[in-house]
């Protein structure tokens, strides 16, 4: 045990079995991002997946609509220690969105509009663990929140789930992207709470 | 290791307005921090609750005592015990610091715009000192944006070194309350008087925005389209719901 603070009570907002360790929960939605929102139009946006080869599939807005939708319920955890419990989101699965693609990478970059890029490995990503994700509580995902869509990895701390997603590039090699550069865990395993490098 | 907890000894605490205070913390083997940082503060209740909340540090590398200002939240579960109730002597724990995007260096050439909505102005307060305490001659212009004057922090440091310091200017911002002979009423902060106080985008300033997430959002917003490279801006956002970021 650490250094006690006497007549620190707090609020025991944590305690809760589903919140990782050192994550207290939030009704709000914060935002956190490194600059400025992108502005991408739905007639402008697409979604691509290149490999090593090569090989790049890529969708458009409404080729992405078409592809088979699934709501999603899951608790997302920031590393600035907020969690919201029980969110509700719809997308499209990359076990879908991967189901062509062959490869022999472990890793990927996923690249956002605006530059952002942050690194997931492939298994991270496969066997409905991850979803590209356009509609928050029914609604529009907002822009402020990565709007068009935004990648959803709820397992792992959400700055992995890259906002304004532009596509996902499949790597031979395990490489930093912008936060895992800055000072944030290469991993990001809210329940080992991997929040620094 | 930036992410242990370490000890901190408070040797400070000053209030800055009503509701805020800035707090001195002693690290034992701190090697100082990069202007923009921010720690982590662990406090553990006597059953072994713990609580932990971000906050900016307000100076820059001065070895092993670092400042953060607190501004107590309504309902907050941190923030009020930092702010009321945490004494000179006590010990908490930090982590950190941390943070390598959100930073200025003395080696950084370029002219610099900060601009800050309420506490948002820590971390840039950081960069100011650091940037006055070296050699950099680059010129920094801040924009203070404040409900009222009684919300402003270190406004004694800020007005002598708007006054003496030949490479910082300040320009304050009311929404609400102005000061008494203040040459114009409270007002909403528009894109015009924004774009009239800050450092033109032709001398290709580097952009440090900081406070609550409307805020920021909405200046970003302005500067985008004003011109301003969306590379050349740099964000950091608290949402209310206890900790910048």
């Amino acid at each position: 045990m650490g250094i006690i603070s006497s007549g620190f009570h707090g609020k025991r907002r944590t305690g809760n079995p589903a919140l990782p360790p050192g994550q207290y929960e939030t009704a709000s939605f914060p935002v956190l991002t490194a600059g400025p929102a992108p502005y991408i139009a739905t007639a402008d946006w697409e979604f691509f997946i290149t490999t090593e080869t090569g090989q790049r599939r890529a969708w458009s807005w409404d080729e992405f609509l078409a592809l088979p939708q699934v709501d999603i319920r899951t608790d997302i955890h920031c590393v600035t220690s907020w969690s919201k419990l029980g969110t509700s989101w719809r997308g499209v699965s990359l076990d879908t969105l991967f189901a062509d693609v062959e490869t022999t990478s472990e890793f990927t970059t996923a690249h956002s509009y605006g530059g952002y890029t942050t690194n997931v490995p492939l298994q991270d990503l496969l066997d409905g663990q991850a979803w590209v994700a356009w509609e928050f509580d029914g609604e529009p995902l907002e822009r402020a929140h990565g709007g068009p869509a935004r990648l959803l990895v709820p397992h792992l701390y959400f700055w992995k789930s890259a906002k304004w997603i532009n596509g996902i590039e499949l790597m031979p090699h395990d490489a930093p992207g912008f936060w895992e550069s800055n000072g944030y865990h290469i991993y990001g395993d809210p329940w080992r709470e991997e929040r620094y490098s | 290791m930036s992410t242990l907890w370490r000890v901190a000894e408070v040797v400070s605490g000053v209030p800055e307005t009503e509701s805020s205070r800035t707090i001195g913390l002693r690290v034992d083997g701190l090697n100082g921090n990069l202007a923009g940082q921010h720690i982590d503060v662990r406090l553990t209740a006597d059953d072994g609750y713990t609580a932990v909340r971000s906050y900016s540090v307000a100076t820059a590398g001065m070895d092993e005592i670092l400042e953060i200002t607190v501004d107590e939240l309504a309902n907050g579960e941190v923030s009020p015990y930092l702010v009321r109730d945490l004494m000179v002597g006590d010990q908490l724990e930090i982590r950190g610091p941390v943070g390598g995007w959100f930073l200025w260096r003395p080696t950084d050439p370029n002219p610099v715009q900060l601009i800050a909505g309420g506490s948002g102005v820590v971390p840039l307060m950081s960069m100011i000192r650091a940037h006055e305490a070296s050699e950099t001659p680059s010129q920094f212009r801040l924009l203070y944006s404040l409900k009222s004057p009684e919300t402003g922090f270190y406004r004694e440091e800020l007005l002598t070194l708007s006054q003496e310091s030949p490479k910082l200017t300040v320009d304050y911002f009311y929404t609400r309350k102005v000061p008494e002979g203040w040459p114009s009423a409270p007002q909403r902060l528009t894109a015009e008087t924004l774009l009239a106080n800050i450092l033109p985008a032709d001398v290709a300033p580097d952009i440090f925005i900081c406070g609550q997430t409307m805020f920021v959002e909405t200046v970003a917003e302005w500067m985008v389209l004003a011109g301003y490279p969306t590379t050349s801006i740099k964000t950091e956002r608290f949402g209310g719901t206890g900790g910048i970021r």
